[in-house]
């Protein structure tokens, strides 16, 4: 599957590329553009070569197949200290002999700027960090937050045409995390650099990627931008990768124009999906379908009560089986007559009980024809 | 029951150690020191007591001969300053020959890696004294080295080898060398690829990213492996009187025949006394260095 996008705006090119280590083939041909100055968030479980994919764009590895093209310069006999590209690591290897300052200035003076010009620089960038007064102190001397700030500072000194991240931000606990986040998308946006950032976590990837491209096996399964792959996956992967959804199998009983009817029988009820997909009368296809998109109520649904019982559509019965109070949300785990579990959440709007179903209780889960995303693969 | 052993435990461990070290390291230096302020006379012992008791009341005679004498004749400055020389010139050749031995070692495969450290340690099971033995039948002038380069035509006449400054060189070299590779390679074993890439990336070409980040992190493993040579290379005694020179001799050779053939155990002991006021000053600065380098550590 190849990047959508108009191909004169690739400023980044990945052309078929691949990499083996002896029989092991961890980056499959693929194939990517990235437009100049976005954020591209390459999401992936471990194994799925995102990393590797990431270290030859560095130029660490060499690639077994296809080519690397930054701003139309081809990549493939560049070696890593040449290349117009700097990567923050995921330890942020910060060399622990040297102050902040020299770990900045370490890359400029391999560049052989002027002293003063490099003092001015490296101040520059400690200011847009907002690490302005640790220039003297060692990395062992600051925290975890800081050192990355420090990180990042070094290979954005270098004004890199490509800027890569290594899971930038998962040596960081969570509050760090959420404002680090944005304050990275700050500085990105202020100087322009195009970022390709590797990670595992979707939350991370969706609220820094202005594209995503989900990899599975080597391949890239999807690329979007974080709502297309949230709301619109075209696999059964990136359905289940991304978020959580419930998933039943079924087969097309009618394929209309405006919308297709899914009899499935794990889950008991037809499926009426507002979406035409690609599909045969009669093949076997997957809904999807997100937790935070079923509604929950005590009574059959109006819009459903019309209808016939067993000609029932997006309409089923269940009983609550589990319930997980988050806070913000409750997570209903719904056993529906078929005996299949259905995930349902339900934001806590108010601050009491009233909405709250018990453990045990009957109750009807229904949902709105947009809903359901339908997968032939 | 837990914390009553946890108490005496931690004692006695510490215990240990600390008598060991009291009882065959300070006390014999305490006697030596004492010895190294008496003179020297025909009795047993060979010195004069240090306190001596005139018309029933304590006096103590402290003599400085013997430290005089050091400095008077100069057999023993040149031989001082002939060790620290030798100590010195091994140390560089087995940082040099040691540094990428142990770099290859530590960049092995986790399959040939044991092997080559077991090869490392192996001349330990011969004792010391039979491979400095060997190294007599290599270098002296019917030798495996002088025979060979004869038969072969490269020379007429044997290479006087034996009993000069190389062949003290090779014997310290060899000898000492595992004590240079092992702490070094037990240093860059530690160090992160991560950093060497980073470097890389960077823009510094591996032999910058050499200088600049292998070399300074492996400093510590440098001292150690450079102390642990060259201390006891200043004060060797047996490589150099089996295979050195004769004219030229090292202080430890020095300190043993003042003990041995002059009996003059109170120059004996100012010798020792030197050697171990001139070996403290590197320890001292490496332990500095150390302790300098654990609060970085963290």
């Amino acid at each position: 599957m190849t990047a959508a996008g108009d191909p004169d705006s690739a400023y980044v090119r990945m052309a078929n590329l691949t990499k083996k280590f002896g029989d092991f083939t961890a980056v499959d041909a693929v194939s990517l553009d990235i437009r100049r100055g976005e954020i591209f968030c390459l999401l992936g479980g471990s194994g799925s070569g995102k990393t590797t994919l990431l270290r030859m764009l560095a130029g660490f590895e060499r690639p077994s197949g296809g080519a690397i093209h930054i701003d139309g310069e081809d990549m493939s006999a560049i070696p890593p200290y040449e290349r117009p590209v700097n990567m923050m690591f995921q330890s942020y290897a910060l060399f622990p002999h040297m102050s902040v300052e020299r770990n900045i200035a370490f890359g400029l003076e391999q560049e052989g700027l002027q002293r003063a010009e490099i003092r001015r620089q490296v101040g520059d960038i400690l200011d847009i960090v907002k690490m302005g007064g640790f220039g003297s102190r060692k990395p062992h001397q600051l925290s975890g937050g800081q050192r990355q700030r420090v990180a990042l500072a070094r290979a954005l000194v270098k004004r890199p045409k490509l800027l890569l991240l290594d899971e930038p931000l998962a040596a960081l606990d969570r509050k760090l995390r959420e404002h680090t986040q944005f304050e990275l998308i700050s500085i990105q946006q202020r100087l322009g650099v195009t970022c390709i950032v590797v990670t595992h976590d979707q939350e991370e990837a969706m609220t820094l990627g202005t594209r995503l491209g989900v990899m599975n096996h080597g391949r890239i399964a999807q690329v979007g931008t974080p709502s297309d792959i949230y709301e619109s996956p075209v696999t059964r992967f990136v359905a289940d990768f991304i978020g959580s959804v419930n998933m039943f199998e079924g087969r097309v009983s009618e394929d209309g124009a405006e919308c297709v009817r899914i009899r499935s029988e794990e889950l008991g009820c037809t499926v009426r999906a507002e979406r035409s997909v690609h599909c045969v009368g009669g093949s076997t296809v997957w809904t999807a379908i997100r937790p935070e998109k079923i509604n929950i109520s005590r009574h059959r649904p109006l819009a459903a009560s019309a209808q016939r019982a067993d000609a029932a559509e997006n309409v089923v019965r269940g009983t609550v089986r589990e319930i997980a109070y988050m806070g913000d949300m409750s997570i209903y785990l719904v056993q529906l007559d078929s005996g299949r579990m259905m995930r349902v959440t339900l934001p806590n709007i108010t601050r009491g009980t009233e909405r709250g179903f018990a453990r045990e209780e009957s109750v009807w889960l229904s949902w709105h024809g947009s809903s359901p995303v339908v997968l032939t693969e | 029951m837990a914390r009553l052993t946890s108490a005496a435990g931690r004692r006695l461990i510490a215990g240990i150690p600390t008598g060991w070290l009291l009882l065959l390291f300070l006390v014999p230096f305490i006697i030596v020191f004492r010895i190294s302020f008496s003179e020297v006379r025909l009795a047993i012992p060979p010195y004069t007591p240090l306190l001596t008791f005139r018309h029933g009341s304590p006096a103590l005679e402290l003599h400085w001969s013997a430290y005089q004498f050091l400095f008077t004749d100069p057999l023993y400055v040149s031989s001082y300053l002939y060790s620290l020389k030798v100590a010195a010139v091994s140390t560089l050749c087995c940082l040099a020959i040691g540094y990428p031995m142990a770099y290859a070692i530590a960049h092995a495969g986790s399959a040939t890696r044991p092997v080559l450290l077991m090869l490392i340690v192996l001349p330990f099971w011969t004792s010391f004294l039979l491979r400095v033995y060997a190294w007599i039948g290599l270098l002296k002038n019917n030798g495996v080295i002088n025979n060979l380069l004869m038969s072969l035509g490269v020379i007429h006449h044997p290479l006087a080898l034996l009993q000069t400054d190389f062949a003290v060189y090779i014997g310290i070299v060899y000898s000492y060398l595992p004590f240079m590779i092992l702490p070094l390679y037990a240093n860059l074993e530690k160090h992160d690829a991560a950093l060497l890439e980073a470097a890389a990336d960077l823009g510094a070409r591996p032999a910058r990213a050499f200088l600049r980040i292998t070399v300074p992190q492996s400093f510590p493993g440098i001292v150690a492996g450079s102390l642990l040579v060259f201390i006891p290379a200043v004060g060797e005694y047996v490589i150099p009187t089996l295979l050195g020179r004769t004219d030229q001799l090292m202080i430890g050779r020095v300190l043993s025949d003042e003990f041995f053939e002059n009996r003059d155990w109170p120059v004996a002991s100012a010798v020792a006394i030197l050697i171990l006021l001139l070996l403290v000053v590197p320890i001292l600065l490496f332990q500095r260095y150390q302790r300098r380098e654990l609060e970085g550590a963290r």
